[in-house]
């Protein structure tokens, strides 16, 4: 068990997160800053037993886990844990919880462990779980654009093998077609793709 | 059409978030102008947290737990009021398929009665050696756990000494019976169904059998946000109770199992969500068994807010030592229930009221007339032990269950 002293490393941090890359990301962040004690849990599976097990001074969990209401249960109801557990809420500053919970994440403390030196843990928390979602959306964004490249490809195909265009003028054509009709010009080229398929299912491209 | 007003709802997958559900893709919510979005949640704490920071005004919720945050059990602790129920009863206790022939053996009856089950289970455990029962309830201050006690208790079963009661989430309740982890669960629906439909497990009892007409899940509603939106409110408790009169006419039922089962909403087959609808449930291999008022949305005041709930929840809390009994606790209970806005807000649509905003919890042995304005029936609400409470009388009935 950590002692009482201001060292971060003497701090027994854990995190609990179904998503292990999230985990890690905290992770590292959480041993960037000097907390050498830090413990993750990606596997829901015994965990009540691992964190009597830790005896963490700081939990780190993401607040999509279906486990929150367990966990809350053995720290306030049962004597399971060897130290009282509470959720950490800085009364003071409600702007902190709701920037956790805007992120993603919550935190508990344990009793008697001063709201400073935890603050710093769900700062880092909080912006490496939003530096995180902001991955998966680029990630996603990035998805999507290949995906609509694909289709504009297949519909530019279409063109030219129906009416006899090169390369160019079918994108010209159809970039023309999506400024007449005030659309994105993967929509016209989706169009296109469904249209010609209704047609003739054979000639799909 | 821009709607009026905007409302956003947290709910957790369960068969009794219908209302809501309803209320949003049956347009009773559009018809009310309220532009209604609706969020999943896989806990009950994450509720609670969205409460706190007003990502949801109002939520499908565990009826005891605007209780819990009103007296500062929880953290962060959100003031909240309770206009309105989503319903009553809906849950089951599930036990493994090993448990269940063995409360066989002992007398538990297919008809799942609660005295019988109780019995079979005690005899169980007075012989049993070695590792204690465990069962799992959703959250601490739930009807589930409330109501799993008082059963057990009333059975002369020791909830705390006698068997291990934790928490668990309901979509894992049914794989931990498989895995041995448990011995049984109390759950909401659809939980209890799937556990028989795919890990053998056998209903031992029903809510609907341990206390009729029950209270289970409510309307939480952010307090700030009903001081600063009385009308969105109003419009809100309306479009609600027209949705409970859908909910509750069996011609759509088998449409409300299939929105249900909608990946947004419950995400599970139809077939897992239409038996608490229609009362007809499986309850172990192929024995079907018709519950009478095993989950009622709309009839016997069925959304009213009852105070004597709030304090019946109140009065368990203080039996299983999660508060202490003061004046000033009682009242805080007491004042987290809000009848007077129910009444208001439905006064337009002449739903038939209770005359009282409270009632002597067990004291309806049949169906009865009553109503101020209207035809109304309530109960039967007995607890299966044949016990009463009277809410004003708080202090003896705690006095009674001291252990």
């Amino acid at each position: 068990m950590a002692n009482r002293s201001s060292k971060p490393g003497d701090l027994n941090v854990l995190v609990i997160d179904e998503n292990s890359i999230r985990a890690s990301i905290i992770e590292v962040g959480l041993r960037e800053a000097g907390y050498d004690n830090v413990t993750i849990i990606d596997d829901m599976n015994g965990l009540a037993r691992r964190i009597m097990e830790i005896n963490p001074d700081v939990i780190v969990i993401d607040i999509e886990n279906p486990n929150r209401d367990m966990l809350e249960s053995i720290f306030q109801i049962s004597r399971a844990v060897k130290r009282p557990i509470a959720m950490f809420v800085d009364k003071s500053d409600e702007a902190s919880i709701e920037a956790a919970v805007e992120a993603g994440v919550s935190a508990y403390i344990v009793d008697g462990l001063k709201q400073e030196r935890v603050r710093p843990i769900l700062k880092m928390a909080i912006s490496r779980f939003n530096a995180f979602s902001r991955l998966n959306r680029e990630l996603e964004e990035t998805r999507g654009e290949l995906e609509n490249r694909k289709l504009i490809d297949r519909a530019k195909g279409l063109l030219m093998r129906s009416r006899g265009l090169t390369e160019d003028e079918a994108y010209a054509l159809m970039r023309r077609t999506a400024m007449n009709q005030n659309r994105k010009i993967v929509e016209i080229a989706q169009s296109l793709i469904t249209a010609a398929s209704l047609l003739d299912p054979g000639t799909d491209a | 059409m821009t709607s009026t007003h905007q409302i956003t709802a947290g709910f957790l997958p369960l068969l009794d978030s219908a209302l809501l559900v309803a209320a949003k893709e049956k347009g009773f919510a559009a018809e009310q102008e309220i532009e209604l979005t609706l969020v999943r949640e896989r806990s009950w704490a994450t509720i609670r947290d969205r409460l706190a920071v007003s990502h949801v005004d109002v939520a499908h919720i565990l009826a005891p737990m605007p209780i819990a945050c009103n007296l500062g059990l929880t953290a962060p602790a959100p003031r909240m009021i309770v206009p309105m129920a989503l319903g009553l009863g809906g849950n089951a206790v599930t036990v493994s398929a090993d448990l269940w022939s063995e409360m066989a053996e002992c007398g538990a009856s297919p008809d799942l009665d609660a005295r019988a089950s109780g019995l079979a289970l005690r005899q169980i455990i007075n012989r049993r050696k070695g590792e204690r029962l465990r069962f799992s309830v959703v959250h601490p201050y739930s009807g589930h756990n409330y109501e799993l006690r008082y059963w057990l208790s009333a059975s002369g079963i020791d909830p705390d000494e006698d068997v291990e009661i934790g928490i668990l989430p309901p979509p894992d309740m049914a794989d931990a019976l498989t895995a041995g982890l448990i011995d049984g669960y109390c759950a909401g629906e659809p939980w209890n169904t799937l556990g028989v439909l795919h890990n053998h497990a056998h209903l031992a009892t029903v809510k609907a059998a341990i206390w009729k007409s029950s209270p289970e899940k409510v309307l939480g509603v952010n307090s700030r946000w009903a001081d600063g939106h009385p009308e969105a409110l109003a419009a809100l408790l309306q479009a609600l109770y027209t949705a409970s009169l859908w909910c509750a006419d069996n011609r759509n039922h088998e449409e409300l199992a299939n929105l249900l089962a909608k990946p947004a909403y419950v995400d599970r087959p139809p077939e897992s969500l239409l038996p608490a609808l229609t009362g007809l449930l499986r309850i172990g291999g192929r024995e079907m068994l018709s519950i009478k008022d095993f989950f009622v949305p709309n009839a016997k005041a069925a959304t009213f807010p009852w105070k004597s709930h709030a304090l019946w929840f109140y009065t368990q809390m203080v039996r299983w030592g999660h508060i202490r009994h003061t004046a000033e606790h009682q009242q805080i209970a007491n004042d987290t229930y809000r009848p007077d806005i129910y009444r208001s807000a439905l006064k337009a649509l002449d739903v038939a009221m209770p005359a009282a905003s409270s009632k002597v919890e067990g004291a309806l042995r049949v169906a009865t007339p009553v109503g101020s304005s209207g035809a109304l029936t309530l109960g039967p609400d007995g607890f299966f032990d044949g016990g009463l409470f009277d809410p004003a009388d708080v202090d003896s009935y705690i006095a009674s269950q001291a252990r």
